[in-house]
């Protein structure tokens, strides 16, 4: 056996080294990413969930003017902080619908009365359904739809404060 | 006394958990009445990846969405869709990661290529082990 030979398996041991402190410095994006990003919003049409509030179809979202899809829930505690800011976006002028998953009427109505309603529609996806149709694996998610009913982006998780700007922007690039 | 009724606060106190007040999906942990239909699903779920838990599969997750995926999955079974299509209804949704099962996209040929390079290479120590013996 050659010299060099004899030292591999430190070398081995230096390369694994190596690898565990790189994925240390660069901790591994855990966030699922919809692949659904440039395609239509695929067809769904969901009932309405508290009243005076009309439902959501996927009809609803292309209207010409960019809309900002927020999945949400009463249950979801970022939500709550999320409103607030989706609030100011509507501020702005930005058509919200909402998509509220798994939610019970009244936990949904005392959650809009308690931290604020931005919302133009909102959708009651009790299965998950049309969340996992839209590639979205929790709360609060958000898509941005263009004119034309295509998804332009993904956030994962809650839209804050100093997301606006960048929100704002790609709302104007979906134009 | 206070510190009695603290202990049995705690070892009474309900976990938060970050779920929805809803009951789970029909489907979630109910077989479908047809045997073969009830074996293709669960075959399915196996390979279904969990959003939430990842690294388990939906039929193993107890999270809420795997749940809803398991009742999804049930669903279009019972309904009639090939368990391919559901896979691939899937993939086009959140990609190739949600799918246990290796594809034969180019980023999975090492996979499939590390058999057979790994029997090259032991052939080759072979032979040179052989060769060795003749020169003593």
């Amino acid at each position: 056996m050659s010299r060099a030979f004899r030292f591999a398996p430190i070398g081995v041991l230096l390369l694994i080294i190596a690898a565990l402190v790189w994925r240390l410095a660069t901790p591994k994006d855990n966030n699922v990413h919809s692949t659904m990003v440039g395609k239509p919003v695929p067809a769904f049409d969901l009932p309405s969930i508290v009243p005076n509030k009309p439902a959501l179809s996927s009809a609803d979202v292309a209207t010409g003017q960019p809309h900002l899809v927020n999945i949400f829930a009463s249950w979801c505690v970022p939500c709550i902080t999320e409103v607030k800011v989706l609030k100011a976006l509507q501020g702005r002028g930005v058509h919200i619908d909402g998509i509220a998953v798994r939610d019970r009427p009244a936990d949904l109505a005392d959650f809009l009365a308690r931290n604020g309603d931005p919302y133009e529609r909102i959708g009651s996806d009790s299965q998950s359904d049309v969340q996992i149709s839209l590639g979205s694996s929790g709360v609060p998610e958000s898509f941005i739809v263009d004119g034309k009913g295509v998804i332009r982006f993904q956030q994962i998780g809650a839209i804050e404060a100093s997301d606006v700007p960048m929100i704002l922007s790609k709302l104007e690039q979906a134009r | 006394m206070k510190r009695l009724l603290l202990f049995f606060a705690l070892a009474t106190a309900q976990p938060l958990y970050a779920d929805s007040n809803l009951p789970p999906a029909y489907w979630s942990d109910r077989q479908l009445p047809d045997p073969r239909q009830e074996a293709e699903a669960q075959a399915l779920m196996d390979q279904i990846r969990c959003l939430v838990c990842q690294g388990q599969s939906i039929a193993d997750s107890d999270a809420e969405l795997a749940g809803d995926m398991r009742d999804l999955v049930r669903r279009r079974i019972a309904a009639g869709e090939k368990p391919d299509a559901i896979r691939a209804w899937l993939i086009q949704r959140y990609g190739t990661w949600i799918s246990y099962k290796p594809t034969s996209e180019p980023a999975a040929w090492p996979l499939w290529l590390l058999p057979l390079a790994l029997l090259l290479v032991g052939a080759w120590l072979i032979r040179r082990r052989i060769r060795m013996r003749r020169g003593q």
